[in-house]
């Protein structure tokens, strides 16, 4: 190596250096993907779903609809697909944060609080968050909820192993990243009695080509990580 | 300069005192919501902003109007506009504090704001309005201050300042397109996902800036020795009116699009808001202020007289206070993701905060008009 490719090297390393935490978020899809399948047909029990996540993440039960945070909770098929098809008889669903393979909330977060993992869920840095809500004005789902108010009061039945939030940021579904480590499946996933199907999507695309699948709003080119199965 | 604020009539301690007990007020209000949260406002989980950021979006428009004294004044010679382009930077000046301040007081922890600095997020249109808006106010602080003194002492601003005065140009146009760009990038928000945003957002800052200097204007040459002369005022007046005409053409395009083209999402937002919310009565009355202002501002007789002219730039100001700084952000979250609708009112702690946060801009921007009063009528005095 001459003189001058090794200038070139430690330059080109430099600028590296210091644009690389600058840089945008990840544009690469991931190869490990997570994802999560929602079948429809077989009935569950929503309410256990929800309940285990209420329990498991420290989310507080305020009754004021304007105030409430939601991770998952249930909506009717007709909403939540209204430009899709009609379902011959009206159903219930849950709803989640999709982590989209492209998601806006990261793109416009301007603290890098909201991000995308290698792994395709999108997290929140609770800490990081200046409670903007610019996240929740991008987020084409209505996945994201504030905390316009100290949660804490609301909170029943604690789990001390995940930690709670503080009035003035925004939260959402996080995957059951914390469980996911202790290689335990989302809390969701348990009681749905094989409804809800978690995984990497490499290994569900079976699952997938086989049924008829919709994801929310596909036409924004967000590409959601839920997937309905019907 | 500066030994000029302390200086005043009865009339203008009583003003300056009103606005500081307003600040007061709006003060111990912050100090509420910041104990308990935002949800002493009228904000929710489906309408996560409201008065606080419309006013925001609203004033950066206002700041950005100074260009249009800037502009026809040092591009074209525009003479007629040399005395009251010092007016048109330091509204500037006071916009920009405003719409900083109305970002402060929606933030949920407000503690953390240097987080945008300390972790830059080039994505992010945030990231880049707060670069604009921080910029837009430097430039505005040299300029109107650097060219005030030069006056002060007698002289033509300084040459160095000149490439300042280019810049503050395109920069005053980008503050307000950057803005716009937090609205118009959005998937899935149907009512602000339009390209046309930003140039309505441009019309409408340069109909609704002029309107309220015009008003500034005829207020100082009733209040201070300064008159800002006759020409300028109904030179910015023709402003204001083609800025007007395209304001309401471009609403009128958004209108088309949407409901010929029939597509569900794009109609929602302007049913909710125009077909009977909680927003319609005051909606339509900001459509009934801009036909009004059209009227006056397009026929000559009315727009060239002076009392005519008041009226027509308060309906402006007026209309587009409603429709940009209040309908057009609250109207893009109704109806919510899910298609179901959370209504909107501010609450009055979130009036009090905001009137807090107005009060601020009036005063720095008395104390910017006293010296500029001031040192303007010293000088005529002199000649």
């Amino acid at each position: 190596m001459n003189r001058r490719d090794f200038l070139k090297i430690a330059g080109v390393g430099m600028v590296s250096t210091i644009f690389e935490p600058v840089l945008p978020y990840e544009i690469k899809p991931s190869k490990k993907r997570l994802a999560l399948l929602i079948d429809i047909t077989k009935p569950f029990d929503i309410k256990a779903c929800l309940d285990a996540c209420n329990k498991a993440h420290n989310i507080p039960e305020i009754e004021d609809p304007k105030h409430k945070i939601k991770w998952i909770w249930p909506e009717r098929f007709s909403d939540v697909f209204s430009e899709q098809i009609d379902m011959p008889k009206e159903i219930t669903i849950p709803v989640l944060c999709n982590h989209c393979e492209n998601p806006p909330c990261v793109r416009v977060c301007p603290t890098k609080a909201t991000f995308k993992r290698k792994d395709g869920i999108v997290m929140m840095d609770y800490h990081r968050c200046i409670g903007c809500r610019f996240c929740m004005a991008a987020c084409p789902y209505g996945a994201r909820s504030f905390n316009w108010i100290d949660p804490k009061p609301f909170i029943k039945g604690s789990n001390p192993k995940f930690p709670t939030r503080t009035k003035g940021v925004v939260e959402k579904c996080n995957f059951c990243a914390e469980r996911l480590d202790k290689r335990e499946s989302p809390a969701c996933v348990e009681p749905s009695n094989g409804s809800l199907i978690f995984g990497y999507l490499s290994e569900m695309k079976d699952l997938i080509s086989n049924r008829y699948c919709l994801r929310r709003k596909p036409d924004l080119g967000t590409s959601p990580s839920v997937y309905y199965l019907i | 300069m500066i030994e000029k604020i302390f200086v005043g009539s009865k009339k203008y301690w009583f003003w300056v005192f009103s606005l500081m007990a307003l600040v007061g007020i709006g003060l111990c209000f912050y100090l509420e919501q910041f104990q308990y949260g935002l949800g002493i406002t009228g904000m929710s989980r489906d309408v996560s902003w409201g008065l606080y950021i419309g006013q925001f979006t609203f004033f950066v428009g206002v700041a950005a109007s100074a260009v249009m004294v800037v502009l026809p004044y040092y591009l074209h010679n525009h003479k007629a506009f040399g005395r009251i382009t010092i007016l048109g930077e330091f509204l500037a000046i006071a916009s920009v504090v405003v719409c900083l301040l109305f970002i402060l007081v929606d933030l949920g922890q407000p503690a953390r704001f240097l987080n945008i600095i300390l972790y830059p997020s080039p994505n992010s249109v945030m990231f880049w309005d707060m670069i604009a808006l921080n910029g837009y106010l430097f430039l505005n602080l040299l300029i109107g201050w650097t060219n005030l003194s030069a006056e002060y002492k007698g002289l033509s601003h300084p040459a160095w300042l000149k490439p300042f005065i280019y810049i503050s140009i395109p920069w005053a146009i980008s503050i307000h397109t950057v803005t716009a760009f937090i609205y118009a990038g959005l998937p899935g928000r149907h009512f602000w996902l339009t390209a046309i945003m930003a140039a309505r957002f441009l019309a409408s800052a340069f109909s609704s800036g002029p309107a309220l200097l015009v008003l500034l204007a005829l207020i100082m040459r009733r209040f201070s020795k300064f008159d800002p002369g006759k020409e300028a005022i109904f030179g910015l007046s023709k402003i204001i009116t083609y800025a007007m005409i395209a304001n309401v053409f471009f609403l009128g395009l958004e209108l088309f699009t949407c409901f010929y083209s029939g597509i569900p999402a794009h109609c929602h937002s302007f049913e909710y808001l125009y077909g009977g919310g909680r927003l319609t009565m005051i909606m339509w009355l900001s459509a009934l202020l801009a036909c009004l202002s059209l009227i006056l501002l397009i026929n000559p007789k009315t727009r060239n007289n002076t009392g005519w002219l008041t009226l027509s730039c308060c309906s402006v100001f007026a209309s587009l206070w409603i429709e940009k700084g209040f309908g057009l952000v609250v109207g893009g979250f109704i109806p919510n993701p899910l298609g179901k609708i959370t209504e909107y009112w501010p609450s009055l702690p979130e009036v009090f905060i905001a009137l807090g946060v107005w009060a601020i801009g009036l005063l720095i921007l008395t104390g910017l008009y006293k010296i500029a009063a001031e040192v303007k009528s010293q000088e005529s005095n002199a000649a």
